[in-house]
């Protein structure tokens, strides 16, 4: 299609979305997270039980999914609003869309580009899978902290501008 | 002192509550700009308002602008994850007076709130 150019998998998209998962855990949820080796999603293999997901406007198309264990999840967010939170409610749900907006919002700001974000969704239940743009790679940022494992799946692409 | 928090993430409002829950200050609550100017409306000006961006019905810059045409007393601070600096310049031109990035500490929108409100206070 003309204009449409995919982000490459390189070391600034990468690097964008590491520091900002770094930052938004260290600062919001006093967790240090561990990044692992970024890799290229295969398949429909579900990433984790609870999934939140925040889609990109602007000159960039596309999602970003941060996705959890389910006893991750409720660690994380029992850190992040001060209280356990029932896996059902709809603060736990809240709670867990708001991480994924803030670290789909942190690393944006390194993109150089007129970009906007959408209001986050989340699905929970265990194998769950969720859509993505098939004409670019969807990158994988496993990760890992002292509550558990959780990812970060990027799936995103530029629009024009060029 | 009257405090409006806006955002659509309860949990959130809930940490911004944590932030300026002090006593002798009065907090309302609304999950966007609609709500927001509604609660406005019923309970009158505010001293100060913590903003979000973006929310569905009505985004921030959209409440700061209508809230602006009748209203220049009250601070507005935006505290969202838009971090660009056209982003942030274009807040400041729909009437924020300052403007706070998500991920933060409550320390730093502390310390915002402090600057801001001094600021505000001073004559022009």
């Amino acid at each position: 299609m003309p204009g449409v150019q995919p982000l490459q998998f390189d070391a600034s998209l990468v690097v964008a979305f590491v520091r900002s998962i770094k930052n938004v855990l260290s600062t919001m949820v006093s967790i240090e997270a561990t990044v692992g080796k970024p890799y290229i999603k295969e398949g429909e293999k579900p990433g984790h039980d609870v999934s939140s997901i925040v889609g990109f406007s602007g000159e960039v198309k596309g999602n970003v999914v941060v996705s959890f264990g389910m006893d991750t999840a409720l660690k994380v967010v029992e850190t992040f609003c001060g209280m356990p939170l029932d896996a059902t409610s709809d603060d736990f749900a809240d709670a867990v869309g708001e991480l994924c907006n803030m670290i789909a919002g942190n690393a944006k700001k390194d993109f150089g580009l007129n970009a906007g974000i959408g209001i986050p969704s989340v699905v929970i239940g265990s194998n769950h899978t969720i859509a993505r743009l098939r004409d670019v790679p969807c990158i994988v940022i496993p990760c890992t902290c002292s509550a558990g494992d959780f990812c970060v799946e990027v799936n995103i692409k530029q629009i024009g501008n060029n | 002192m009257k405090i409006l928090l806006v955002d659509d993430s309860r949990t959130m409002r809930n940490i911004w509550r944590k932030v300026v829950g002090t006593p002798g200050v009065e907090v309302a609550e609304a999950g966007d700009g609609n709500e927001g100017l509604k609660v406005i409306s019923e309970q009158g000006p505010f001293d100060l308002i913590l903003l979000d961006w973006n929310m569905p019905n009505m985004d921030g810059i959209t409440m700061a602008k209508k809230l602006r045409e009748t209203d220049k007393n009250t601070v507005i601070i935006m505290v969202t994850t838009e971090a660009e600096k056209p982003r942030i310049i274009e807040a400041i031109k729909s009437g924020v007076n300052n403007y706070v990035v998500k991920p933060f500490t409550p320390e730093t929108l502390k310390a915002k709130i402090e600057e801001t409100m001094k600021k505000a206070a001073q004559p022009a």
